[in-house]
């Protein structure tokens, strides 16, 4: 696969929609919609041969109309049937790339199929690269392109989706706009006739505006290819993979112990890690993962520390650490000492660090620079942050808010934990160590002043203290990987 | 498919420099007694044939025999156990390996992916048990390190009762010499189980190999 072919997918310079409706609920409405909401920069341009005017585009007849050379990518949602002519047509006024979002191809029985493959030779034969069929359609926020027949057009961000569910692009990208993090580039990769997740995972390995990229997979075509081009992705950038479905088809020398444990998950998940990918079991955990990956620093080793004013969710991330690849550190002498300078007696005095209710003003700040400055410390897992802002936020609601004159109390509460949020923030980056935060609060109060300022900075607030755990899991396995098995390390 | 007998499989894996059992074998009572005797100690012995994949199951496997009389009663039992189906067989004596701890190792051809490595937790109850991890072939050193940590097994390789750890680089030269092994000698499947750990050092005490039909 030619890879600047991807450019004109996902860097056009001008648009057609073709197809386009004037009926809202039909998708070729939606497509026009989005990528004209979407505020996409280059020439939009619609064809329906029956209407004059979709919203406020004057439509042409025929694909044929588009001007020569002032597009790059046909996005089609028209009956099938149509699909051939319109390859053709585009081809024939300079447009490189198409995205199919029509329906009944392959998915549709052997009719389908056989018209999705006489497609693909079409394509080739003109030398185009066509994603879909029957695919969602493709986000490219650094192109302001939403050329897609659904929901949401994320904020810009680090993290690239590739797919074989449209759903679970929406998904991933739901999570991506709701923590803040965002997203460079998602495609929905249909019946990926001609272009797989594999070959966009290749293209985003080597897009500047990415980070690192989570992939949805159930069948895998080629295993050998597959395994190739996920490696060659995860030596430049992070590769986070969730399959889905288990297919009967195991070991075909099933008469031995090793070929009845050779089910297709076990030799997948082993493929995975030797192609230096993450797997994650759920669509939450991979969301998790790759967020961590896209805005945190590599950890340099396994040693962990758990940083907390919030009781019990201290001891539950020390017992994920246990459980993890990572390392629950004995708490270091030193360190011991340093934090006893800043807080009364009755701190935990152990990993993890409970500081107790003990702090004052510059505490959690001051805490936050001592444990990640540890030269045992690799990873810091902080976790209370956004409880004085939930205080302010109850006694905001509350009776007494006017009346004993609270304002000014809960102005320093939120000022808080906006400033705990940014603590993190700079201690991870003047250190380049990984700094996970988490609190609950990121879901069931997502205006609370903690999770809000991370937001506001494109930094993943976990909502939970098991989950960061788990993606900082991922981020050591990623590192341990690149270290033993890339010459170059880092 | 060619199936290797016990004994010839684990000819071959020694002459990849796998550490195997001492193993002699015995077309009769009479010379399994005297291959116990060269042997020394207690020994097991088995029915052996390339038709017999799945001996402990059908009963076929006597160990732990520390004098004579039972090695000949065991070897008299174990050919008369023997059916036509069977072919030829013979009686493989082999030293008892005593450890507590065994692993499984082998090599498969997936439908998906080709050849890959295995490492598990072996033994009679693998498969019950279910802890093994995989890599497709070929494999480098460090890949064999991962899985010996993917196994996430260290309470099981740490010091375990009185024994020392399992010694991790001798675990991943076996990898590395069934991995050697399967990509020169035209070999389809390799399945050792159980890998005895014997003072920390891996010993292949049953071993299959299936050698491709081309």
């Amino acid at each position: 696969m030619n890879t600047d072919s991807f450019d004109l997918l996902f860097n056009p310079k001008g648009i057609v929609v073709a197809g386009a409706s004037t009926h809202p609920g039909k998708f070729g409405f939606v497509a026009l919609h989005n990528v004209l909401a979407g505020g996409f920069e280059g020439p939009v341009f619609a064809t329906n041969p029956d209407q004059p005017t979709i919203l406020g585009v004057e439509n042409l007849a025929s694909v044929s109309e588009v001007p020569a050379g002032a597009a790059d990518l046909v996005m089609v949602c028209t009956p099938p049937q149509a699909c051939p002519d319109i390859l053709q047509t585009a081809a024939s006024r300079g447009i490189g790339a198409a995205f199919i979002a029509s329906g009944g191809f392959r998915e549709a029985g052997a009719d389908g199929a056989r018209a999705e493959e006489e497609l693909v030779e079409l394509a080739r034969s003109l030398g185009m690269v066509v994603a879909g069929p029957n695919g969602q359609g493709l986000i490219s926020t650094p192109a302001k392109l939403a050329a897609q027949i659904v929901a949401p057009v994320p904020p810009p961000g680090p993290i690239a989706v590739a797919s074989q569910s449209g759903n679970l692009v929406s998904a991933f990208m739901n999570y991506a706009t709701h923590s803040g993090v965002g997203i460079s580039r998602a495609v929905s990769a249909g019946n990926a006739a001609m272009v797989g997740v594999v070959d966009y995972l290749g293209w985003f390995a080597d897009d500047s505006h990415t980070k690192a990229m989570v992939a949805y997979v159930e069948g895998v075509e080629d295993g050998r290819r597959f395994a190739t081009h996920i490696r060659m992705a995860a030596e430049k950038k992070p590769v986070v993979l969730v399959k889905g479905g288990t297919t009967p088809r195991g070991a075909l020398a099933a008469a031995s112990h090793t070929g009845a444990l050779a089910t297709d998950d076990r030799v997948f998940d082993g493929m995975v890690r030797q192609s230096g990918a993450v797997r994650a079991s759920t669509i939450e955990e991979a969301y998790d993962a790759v967020a961590a990956f896209a805005t945190q620093p590599l950890p340099a080793g396994p040693r962990t520390l758990v940083l907390s004013s919030a009781g019990g969710w201290g001891v539950i991330a020390a017992d994920a650490v246990t459980k993890s690849s990572l390392e629950l550190i004995a708490l270091p002498a030193d360190l011991e000492a340093a934090i006893d300078e800043l807080v009364p007696p009755r701190w935990s005095r152990n990993n993890p660090i409970d500081l107790a209710g003990g702090e004052s003003r510059d505490t959690i700040p001051e805490a936050i620079n001592l444990v990640v400055d540890h030269p045992e410390v690799d990873a810091v897992v902080y976790l209370g942050m956004g409880i004085q802002a939930n205080t302010a936020s109850h006694l905001r609601a509350g009776p007494y808010f006017e009346p004993a004159e609270l304002a000014r109390i809960c102005e320093y509460h939120e000022r808080q934990d906006s400033r705990f949020a940014q603590a993190a923030a700079e201690a991870s980056a003047r250190t380049n160590k990984p700094i996970l935060a988490a609190t609950e609060l990121a879901i069931t109060q997502p205006g609370n002043s903690g999770p809000a300022t991370m937001a506001a900075d494109r930094r993943y607030c976990f909502p939970s203290a098991d989950r960061a755990v788990r993606a900082l899991h991922h981020l050591w396995c990623y590192a341990r990987w690149r270290r033993r098995h890339l010459s170059a390390g880092t | 498919m060619g199936v290797l007998s016990e004994f010839e499989s684990k000819q071959l894996l020694a002459s990849h420099g796998i550490v195997v059992s001492r193993d002699r074998l015995a077309r009769s009572a009479n010379e399994a007694v005297a291959a116990a005797a060269e042997i020394g100690g207690s020994v097991a012995v088995k029915l052996c044939g390339p038709s017999l994949a799945h001996k402990s199951e059908r009963g076929l496997v006597r160990l732990g025999l520390d004098n004579a009389d039972g090695v000949r009663s065991a070897a008299e039992d174990l050919l008369v156990a023997a059916t036509e189906e069977d072919g030829e067989v013979a009686l493989l004596v082999s030293e008892m390996v005593s450890g507590n701890r065994e692993l499984i190792v082998g090599v498969v051809l997936t439908e998906q992916f080709g050849a890959a490595l295995m490492l598990g937790v072996g033994g009679i109850l693998a498969e019950a048990v279910g802890e093994a991890v995989f890599r497709l072939l070929p494999v480098t050193r460090p890949d064999c390190q991962d899985m010996i940590d993917d196994l996430g097994m260290d309470a099981l390789l740490g010091p375990l009762r009185g024994e020392p750890a399992v010694d991790r680089n001798a675990l991943v030269d076996v990898l590395l010499a069934l991995a050697d092994a399967a990509s020169r000698d035209g070999i389809e499947a390799i399945d050792v189980n159980p890998l005895v750990i014997r003072e920390g050092l891996p010993v292949a005490v049953d071993a299959l190999v299936v050698m491709s039909s081309r």
